[in-house]
């Protein structure tokens, strides 16, 4: 049962410490389903130096929303992925583009893993989606 | 004496909590972190004594020039060779650069160029280039599985090769593995080889006396020495560093400039294009200085002490593989858990105000080699104690158990 980004925020806001929370990042990102090996080409890999990412994007024209796929070979970025995920998949460009990653993060306290230096991919991955949005609105 | 608890104190950086933790500092292969001295360097030429050097009669400028070459000769006093043979540049991976571009108009296509697989890029790629522009071949020395070089394997393969160049790293900046030079160095001489090794990790942990370690050339950077960021030096002995073309051209490493044509100033003047880094050159060396005022010994023996002590309690956590050489180590320990991700683990002890590194190092074939994507890097300078190892690998217990 993959949860919504509210049931995330719940239970990460109730962690009573920084390691509980960690664990259950690592345990959403065990709950994401397994990308499959075919859509992990490199057009997919999203850069990040020391972890893999990847992100495939596709576009439901019938519900005119977002479908997205995503993995990493880290525990912590896949976790950090699937709540990227329970963000953006789903809605439609509009919508996506008014969905704010930065601000969640901000609030859910995970901020510092969208900085540009943390070379994991996050950030790459939240800019591609909000072209996509673009692109389809 | 060496005293470690006063040797922290020169360390404000050290000072301080990270995640509500006090830090523990195993990233000096990155950069070393700076004692006061450095700092105070650093601000007081620019609070007071900041004006260009070579040019300008007034005081302030004199007195920047003499501290500049004073600091020169400092520097060069460490390694054991003159100034003239001391040129500076904005780090180890520039230095290699200007030698490798310097050589592109000595080499053909019947040269050689010999690296191995231990390199940092920054040790690889300008050769690449170079092997590229002039046609040479790149050949690479053999390492053995476990990352360390077989001296007698490599003398063969030097020998059978007849390189014109060879650039080998002093210690390796992800194991810390220390190259036995001699033997190679030796080899490559009798074919009349240009030297080059890369003593951008060595050269804190190892003070080497350069005319004994008999290369053309070495490199390094002194954010990794207790100096600060942006400078590093090359010293080539005076004919092969004089034989090299100009790297960049500009102000101050020309004798005379008419429309039609310029004469370049001698060694080291004429690779030193531009305004250098004044104040970074100055508090460099102070850096030195206050390496030179402990005794090079007992620095060594310290370090050494922790190191062991480390691989020691590393190796008593089941699941856990150390990829670096635990003899002949400047102070590297390179490891993995299980199957777990260096990045996880990495995070995790941050967590713990543990700085460590996670990733390639900047060393992808020497990860292709040892058959991993990467490991967790923990490097321990002069500055580290029993403390911070015992915090870490409490940290790091904590961190495989949340994992597992």
């Amino acid at each position: 049962m993959i949860k919504t980004f509210k049931e995330i925020a719940l239970s990460l806001e109730n962690s009573p410490s920084w390691q509980q929370k960690y664990r259950e990042i690592m345990l959403l990102g065990k709950q994401l389903p397994t990308m499959p090996a075919v859509l992990k080409t490199s057009e997919a890999l999203v850069r990040g130096c020391e972890s893999k990412v990847w992100l495939y994007l596709d576009f439901d024209l019938e519900e005119n929303c977002l479908v997205i796929i995503g993995d990493s070979d880290t525990r912590i970025v896949k976790g950090l992925l699937a709540i990227i995920l329970s963000l953006y998949n789903g809605l439609t460009p509009e919508q996506a583009i008014h969905t704010d990653a930065f601000t969640q993060f901000n609030h859910l306290g995970l901020i510092q893993h969208l900085s540009p230096s943390r070379g994991n991919g996050i950030k790459a991955m939240v800019e591609r989606i909000q072209t996509m949005a673009e692109q389809k609105n | 004496m060496f005293n470690i608890e006063k040797i922290r104190a020169d360390f404000p950086a050290l000072q301080q909590l990270i995640n509500g933790q006090p830090l523990v500092y195993l990233d000096s292969a990155a950069t070393t972190q700076k004692p006061r001295s450095v700092i105070s360097a650093t601000e007081q030429f620019y609070a007071r004594n900041n004006a260009n050097v070579h040019r300008g009669r007034h005081t302030l400028s004199e007195q920047a020039t003499q501290a500049y070459e004073q600091a020169r000769l400092t520097v060069a006093n460490y390694f054991n060779i003159t100034a003239s043979e001391l040129v500076w540049t904005k780090g180890a991976t520039e230095a290699i650069n200007l030698v490798a571009n310097g050589l592109t108009e000595q080499l053909n296509d019947n040269s050689t160029i010999i690296i191995s697989a231990l390199e940092h890029h920054a040790n690889i790629v300008p050769w690449q280039q170079l092997a590229k522009r002039t046609g040479a071949k790149l050949l690479a020395l053999p390492l053995q599985q476990n990352g360390c070089f077989d001296v007698q394997t490599c003398v063969k393969f030097i020998e059978q090769h007849k390189p014109s160049v060879l650039a080998i790293t002093h210690a390796s900046n992800a194991l810390g593995n220390i190259t036995d030079l001699d033997p190679i160095l030796h080899a490559a001489k009798r074919h009349d080889a240009i030297t080059l090794v890369d003593g951008a990790q060595a050269a804190l942990h190892l003070q080497p006396n350069l005319p004994q370690l008999g290369c053309d050339f070495y490199v390094f950077s002194a954010h990794k020495m207790l100096g600060p960021t942006g400078l590093g030096g090359l010293y080539g002995r005076y004919d092969r560093l004089n034989s090299l073309a100009v790297y960049q051209t500009g102000g101050e490493m020309i004798e005379t400039v008419t429309l039609a044509k310029t004469v370049f100033r001698q060694t080291p003047a004429k690779f030193e294009a531009g305004t250098p880094n004044i104040a970074a050159v100055i508090a460099f060396a102070a850096a030195i200085d206050y390496l030179t005022s402990l005794s090079k010994a007992s620095v060594y023996t310290h370090e050494q002490i922790i190191f062991n002590y480390a691989a020691e309690k590393l190796q008593g956590i089941a699941g856990v593989t150390i990829y670096s050489s635990l003899e002949n180590n400047i102070g590297t320990l390179c490891f993995n858990y299980r199957d777990e991700h260096p990045f996880d683990i990495a995070t995790l002890l941050d967590g713990y105000g543990i700085a460590v590194r996670s990733g390639h190092h900047c060393a992808q074939p020497l990860m292709q080699h040892l058959g991993i994507n990467g490991c967790v890097r923990a490097s321990f300078a002069l500055y580290n104690n029993h403390s911070d190892v015992d915090l870490f690998i409490a940290a790091l217990q904590n961190c495989l158990e949340l994992l597992d």
